[in-house]
């Protein structure tokens, strides 16, 4: 067999064509409804990205901003119900409405996926040795089962699991939670995909094996040189290891730019407010937070303008008027926002714009419509 | 300093196991879960004092022992000067006036089939507090506004309510016997960032203005840093090292502190690039069965890189005892030095 250096290096069958100028994934104008009792959920409303070989997009926003929905659309692992438009395409070829048997070539290959839970991977009557010997062979039907059966050791060793040549035998409910989630990678890796797409890949962990896992992960993508979209709300992971930030909010993109930028010169007030609102480790003063008044917006019937306006402390009568597009504020930095200019005199300084309350009264008066009373009725 | 004071909640040798049953028809006990194990802290009138380990730890499991909601079975509750550890649910009732508990989950923690009005207002009633209905409407008014949520919605129902808000009626219910002492459990896990931060707020501001104490119990280290006046560390059932805020964060002097600081994310790319990460090995044991001598020692960087053989044998067969490392600074470690990891 082969000498390389790391496990993933080996079995690497096949060069795949290479053109600096195609992004390996394009997403343009996407988006997804679904219909449900309430009316149409509008849940992604025209996402823009692109992610470039060997690069790291976090995508952050807050629960329901529609993240996972977009990456399910991406992988083309929605529900039936859901109604999805726009263009998704890898190296050029568009993956949306391709065939079930079309889109598994992609998967894993090309792109693969990684989920919060780490029981949505993997199958518990299975040996996770045998599941991820299936991955190989998914890919590589020629590959004999003694090959199979080693790369899966060099894998779960790659990913960190001591005694890997043993522990290929061990069924998932033999392992931890930390210990699935490496097997989860390892997985997700079999077949040197261009393409992760972790979604929250470590929000179930403690601190202390989150920082094992990402450590894992980084390794894996500079072993292979993957690109990755890590989907997370944790702004601190995304500092870390994200080369470009995408902050979604009511189901759109509302500032995308180089990680320094989002953080030292954010132009969204969305995003300038959302780092006002993190306690510091690392701040051995007691400075007030500035949290932002109210809640998301419900993604059912969106009145005209932008989203954030009732939440923004900028917020002027000709932000009603139609939701702001993506203004290009120079570096390949973008934010959704008519008043950019004032956001970016703040420096990333959020006490410059919000005020340090504990106030929520404004929010009360605000019924959210997608909320029913389950208590009326019962 | 406080330390020269009566503590208001003084706790030692706290003992919460769960027993294990067997199999079979006949189930018996074959082991215990040793939740909490040998816990000691005292909380002083107007601090607070943050809760942090990572989960299953205890800290909820210490926070219902405290509160005598699942009876302790060993070790001592002192609040205000009365024992509370065997105490009966009748004999606790003037007890529960002065010291309340708000959950973590505000979807699961409030009764979704009662408007905000009798949420607030049960406790109320219960005690018999108010002479009549006026009052009683006045006081829940007070008590609305106080959590800063706009007192004509409390004929709404929890649901209408975000999660941030149902937060704060929670806090209200609990804020309605003028408690001493709020028993926090994780108060704003399950709230995003941008609400997170009201809570808190809100919460550091009642502190002030009702001379509160708080019991934070929390495992993000940030909010903990943030919003307490001593911070107590705990692993597998027992605290391992206690310091005033800064003092434990700037000099960390327990492995596991240390390396708990180290690997808390930071939202600063310049920063988080640049630092030396301690990534210890492993998961944590079972409560049902900890590791002899140090309970650390299985995933201790020490332990594992910087022990000579001789140093380890202490660590597998001596259990560490929390000790002085400074003014109100203590912790459990037989190599205890301090290091600056942030
Ligand atoms: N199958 C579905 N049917 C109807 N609505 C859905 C469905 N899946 C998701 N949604 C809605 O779409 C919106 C976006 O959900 P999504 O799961 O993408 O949020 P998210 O940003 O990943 O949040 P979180 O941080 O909580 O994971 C939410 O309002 C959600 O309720
Ligand atoms: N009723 C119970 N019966 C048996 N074991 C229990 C019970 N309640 C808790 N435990 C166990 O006790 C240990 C401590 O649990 P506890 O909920 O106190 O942890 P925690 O520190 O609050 O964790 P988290 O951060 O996840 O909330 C865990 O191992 C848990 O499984
Ligand atoms: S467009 Fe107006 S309301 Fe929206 S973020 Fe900018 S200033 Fe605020
Ligand atoms: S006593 Fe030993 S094993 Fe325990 S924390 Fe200290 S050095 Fe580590
Ligand atoms: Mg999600
Ligand atoms: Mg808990």
């Amino acid at each position: 067999m082969s000498t390389s250096s790391g496990a993933l290096e080996q079995g690497r069958t096949q060069a795949r064509p290479v053109d600096p100028d195609v992004p390996l994934l394009a997403v343009e104008d996407l988006n997804v409804r679904f219909p449900t009792e309430d009316g149409l959920v509008h849940a992604v409303r025209g996402v823009d990205y692109t992610l470039r070989s060997g690069e790291v997009l976090g995508i952050v926003g807050e629960s329901g901003s529609g993240k996972s929905v977009t990456s399910l659309a991406v992988m083309g692992l929605l529900p039936g119900s859901a109604r999805v438009s726009g263009s998704v395409r890898y190296r050029g070829q568009e993956l949306l409405g391709q065939s079930d048997r079309a889109m598994s070539r992609v998967r894993g290959k090309g792109v693969s996926m990684i989920f919060q839970d780490p029981m949505t991977s993997l199958d518990p009557v299975y040996r996770v040795g045998f599941q991820i010997e299936e991955t190989l062979r998914a890919h590589d039907p020629k590959l004999s089962s003694k090959a199979a059966q080693a790369r899966a050791a060099d894998l779960l060793a790659m990913v960190g699991i001591p005694n890997a040549a043993e522990r290929v035998r061990s069924y998932p409910h033999e392992f931890s939670g930390g210990m699935r989630q490496r097997v989860v990678i390892a997985i997700a890796m079999a077949n040197q995909p261009d393409v992760i797409i972790a979604d929250e890949p470590t929000t179930a962990l403690d601190v202390t094996v989150q920082a094992q896992i990402l450590e894992v992960l980084q390794k894996a993508l500079s072993e292979t040189g993957a690109a990755m979209v890590l989907i997370t709300h944790d702004l601190g992971v995304v500092a870390g290891i994200a080369d470009r930030v995408l902050v979604m909010y009511a189901g759109r993109p509302v500032e995308i730019g180089a990680v320094e930028d989002i953080y030292y010169e954010p132009r969204m007030p969305y995003t300038l407010g959302l780092l006002g609102s993190l306690p510091r480790l690392d701040a051995s003063t007691k400075q007030r937070l500035t949290p932002i008044k109210g809640s998301p917006p419900s993604v059912v019937n969106m009145p005209p303008g932008c989203p954030f306006a009732p939440r923004c402390p900028l917020h002027v009568a000709e932000c009603d008027v139609v939701e702001p597009e993506l203004l290009d504020v120079g570096g390949g930095h973008t934010a959704a926002c008519i008043r950019v200019d004032e956001v970016g005199k703040a420096h990333g300084e959020a006490s410059a714009l919000f005020d340090e309350t504990a106030d929520d009264a404004v929010l009360a008066s605000q019924p959210d419509p997608a909320t029913t009373p389950e208590g009326a009725t019962s | 300093m406080t330390a020269t004071r009566e503590p208001i909640l003084s706790v030692r040798g706290l003992e919460k196991h769960f027993p294990i049953k067997g199999g079979g028809l006949i189930k018996r006990t074959v082991g215990a879960v040793r939740a909490v194990d040998g816990l000691d802290l005292d909380l002083y009138p107007g601090e607070v004092l943050g809760l942090v380990g990572e989960s299953g730890c205890g800290k909820s499991t210490t926070g219902r022992a405290i509160l005598n909601l699942q009876p302790a079975t060993g070790g001592s509750v002192v609040f205000q000067g009365r024992e509370i550890v065997g105490l009966g649910r009748k004999e606790m009732r003037p007890l529960r006036r002065d010291i309340q508990i708000v959950f973590q989950d505000p979807y699961a923690s409030l009764n979704p089939r009662l408007p905000v009005f009798d949420i607030v207002a049960e406790p109320l009633i219960i005690h018999g507090l108010t002479k009549d209905e006026a009052e009683l409407r006045e006081r829940v008014r007070t008590l609305v506004e106080t959590v800063g949520l706009n007192p004509e919605h409390t004929n709404r129902y929890p649901a209408e309510f975000s999660g941030g808000q149902r937060q704060r009626i929670g806090i209200a219910r609990a804020l309605a016997l003028e408690p001493k002492v709020l028993v926090l459990d994780e108060p704003v896990s399950a709230l995003d960032v941008s609400i997170q931060a009201g809570v808190i707020n809100l919460l550091e501001d009642l502190k002030e203005r009702l001379g509160l104490s708080y019991l934070f119990i929390a495992h993000d280290l940030s909010v903990v840093r943030h919003i307490s006046d001593r911070v107590a560390v705990m692993y597998l059932g027992k605290i391992i090292e206690v310091a005033p805020r800064d003092e434990l964060f700037d000099r960390p002097t327990h492995p596991y502190t240390q390396a708990l600081l180290s690997a808390i994310p930071l939202p600063d790319p310049r920063l988080e690039r640049s630092r030396q990460r301690i990534i210890i090995t492993g998961d944590v044991p079972s409560p049902a069965n900890p590791p002899s001598g140090c309970r650390f020692r299985t995933r201790c960087q020490k332990f594992a890189g910087e022990l000579t053989d001789t140093q380890r044998e202490k660590c597998l067969t001596v259990e560490p005892l929390l000790e002085s490392r400074g003014e109100g600074h203590t912790s459990a470690c037989h190599y205890a030095e301090a290091t600056k990891v942030l």
